[in-house]
């Protein structure tokens, strides 16, 4: 990949040409093809979408319609199981409420101790209301799933199964396709919710292929816009959930008596939408598609290895890298410390001294770190396909001047 | 300004007011979800004036010497001004440009030590 030419396509690498981005897991930089995009819709068609008898509002529909389009064939979907959401969080908590009516107390729903928060606090929630049993699938000293450990929690209670496909903080992939075979064969009637957050940007998704129920991810992770969502769903799960949202455009008909909601995917697409935002999606999603999601994982494993043998050459025990230590089984992510270090002086210190933006904190994970981890904090790296290893030079840099101030 | 100066520094490596009182009248814990820092007062107030204060916890150098900074502060000041200190004062004290990323880390001690005072009171 020439990535001088990748690194073109950012404006916000040409205002500031010495910023260091290593924080994709949080948002991915946004390509000028899909700013490009938003603005095309605010200039030129910019009309609410299936209610206008006009020109613009026609050409906002089938703009907004052919992203689905893009979405469905990105993720081998039908078009009806292509609902568009705020976010990865929005998806996840439309799932679980809207399948409330269907938890009673004698129920189990199991997620794992990788889980994000917006993969964890809506099933424990949805458990504390139903009273059915929250059960959490415990991680390996290695950072993996422990995968005996979560089919043993899988029994033929268990309503639901949500996980992770690639944990924000260890970088861990999750063998979906193969824990969903396993869980079938144990209960075929547990639902599978994946969420896809961080994996969407790093490797090829197909949901027939995995065979999972619902599968959730954010476009702004796929060089997509804030504020946009996929919930994917089976269709015969889709058409069996609550709408959450009930408002204009999911109906059918509204009587003072009743109302009848619309077909899929609309009786789940209340309101207004983000509508610049989702018809943006389809160039985000070209551009992933114009690298090829070989490339980028082949781009990924090269600066996690030159990241982590850097991290481990110049700072040796000092450093504590989380996660698996097989490269082949982690994605674009490195959580660590380093001495005892606060990850928010560390993450103040590059930025200020390096131009380099890290993550620091929980990242949203507060059970996996205070619970599995037994850390108060992490600072997280995190790439993307306009990193290089002069990236991580700059950022190793950094972090030895960040143990001169600290130390 | 840089954010790490020297004062900072020495308060971060060396905190003031740092352990735990044996005897307070008052008490409190708090923490910041989003860097996990955790911050405990125990203060000994007598005739509404802050006799002697103490706090331990995990945390950034920003927290911590704000925390340690403040305490200083304090110590042998009335309880009304303790509860009247903002978050400028805190910017003053520290003496430096906090912005909205790290103000929370800056405000966490004098807002625990504040609820200590106000809701805090060991019953004896």
């Amino acid at each position: 990949m020439d990535i001088d030419a990748i690194k073109r396509d950012y404006d916000i690498f040409t205002r500031d040409e010495s910023l260091i981005y290593l924080d994709s897991c949080a948002t991915s930089l946004t390509p000028r093809i899909v700013t490009a995009k938003l603005l095309e819709y605010y200039n030129s068609y910019n009309a609410n979408i299936a209610r206008g008898a006009y020109k613009a509002s026609t050409k906002a529909t089938e703009e907004f319609e052919m992203s689905r389009k893009v979405v469905a064939n990105f993720l081998n979907a039908q078009l009806e199981e292509v609902v568009f959401t705020s976010g990865t969080t929005a998806s996840l908590n439309m799932i679980a409420h809207g399948l409330t009516s269907q938890i009673s107390n004698t129920d189990n729903i199991v997620v794992t101790a990788m889980e994000h928060h917006a993969n964890f606090i809506p099933w424990q929630q949805l458990c504390e209301h139903t009273h059915a049993d929250f059960r959490v699938a415990p991680i390996t000293d290695d950072g993996l799933l422990d995968t005996d450990q979560l089919l043993e929690l899988i029994d033929e209670n268990t309503k639901i199964l949500a996980l992770t496909h690639v944990s924000n903080v260890l970088g861990t992939i999750n063998p979906i396709k193969e824990l969903t075979q396993k869980v079938r064969a144990k209960n075929q009637n547990t639902l599978i919710v994946v969420d896809a957050a961080q994996s969407v940007a790093h490797m090829k998704l197909d949901v027939a292929d995995v065979d999972c129920d619902f599968l959730a991810f954010s476009m702004h992770k796929l060089f997509g816009p804030t504020g946009v969502g996929v919930l994917y769903g089976k269709k015969e799960h889709l058409e069996k959930l609550t709408p959450i949202f009930t408002g204009g455009e999911m109906i059918q008909e509204v009587t003072t008596a009743c109302t009848t909601f619309r077909e899929l995917p609309h009786r789940l697409e209340a309101g207004t939408p983000h509508i610049a935002g989702v018809i943006a999606s389809q160039e985000a999603i070209a551009y992933a598609k114009s690298f090829g999601f070989e490339k980028i994982r082949e781009h990924e494993k090269e600066l996690l290895t030159y990241c982590t043998n850097n991290l481990v050459e110049n700072f040796g025990d000092d450093i504590k890298i989380f996660g698996p230590c097989d490269i082949s089984l982690r994605s674009g992510a490195i959580s660590f410390t380093l001495k005892n270090h606060h990850p928010h002086d560390i993450a103040t210190i590059l930025d200020d001294k390096k131009n380099v933006a890290i993550r620091a904190g929980q990242h949203c994970a507060m059970p996996l770190h205070l619970e599995t981890l037994k850390t108060n904090a992490t600072a997280r790296v995190s790439f993307s396909v306009y990193n290089t290893k002069a990236d991580i030079d700059a950022f190793i840099d950094g972090l030895k001047k960040v143990d001169e101030i600290l130390s | 300004m840089d954010l790490y100066q020297e004062e900072i520094l020495e308060h971060y490596h060396h905190p003031q007011n740092s352990g735990k009182l044996n005897n307070p009248t008052h008490e409190r814990c708090a923490n910041n979800p989003t860097c996990g820092d955790k911050i405990c007062v125990t203060i000994d107030v007598i005739n509404d004036v802050i006799n002697d204060i103490n706090f331990e916890g995990e945390g950034c150098a920003i927290s911590q010497a704000a925390t340690s900074m403040v305490t200083d502060k304090i110590k042998g000041d009335t309880v009304e001004n303790a509860l009247a200190i903002t978050r400028d004062d805190i910017i003053d004290i520290l003496g430096i440009e906090v912005g909205i990323g790290r103000i929370r880390c800056a405000l966490l001690g004098i807002e625990t030590i504040q609820k200590a005072l106000e809701y805090g009171k060991i019953k004896k």
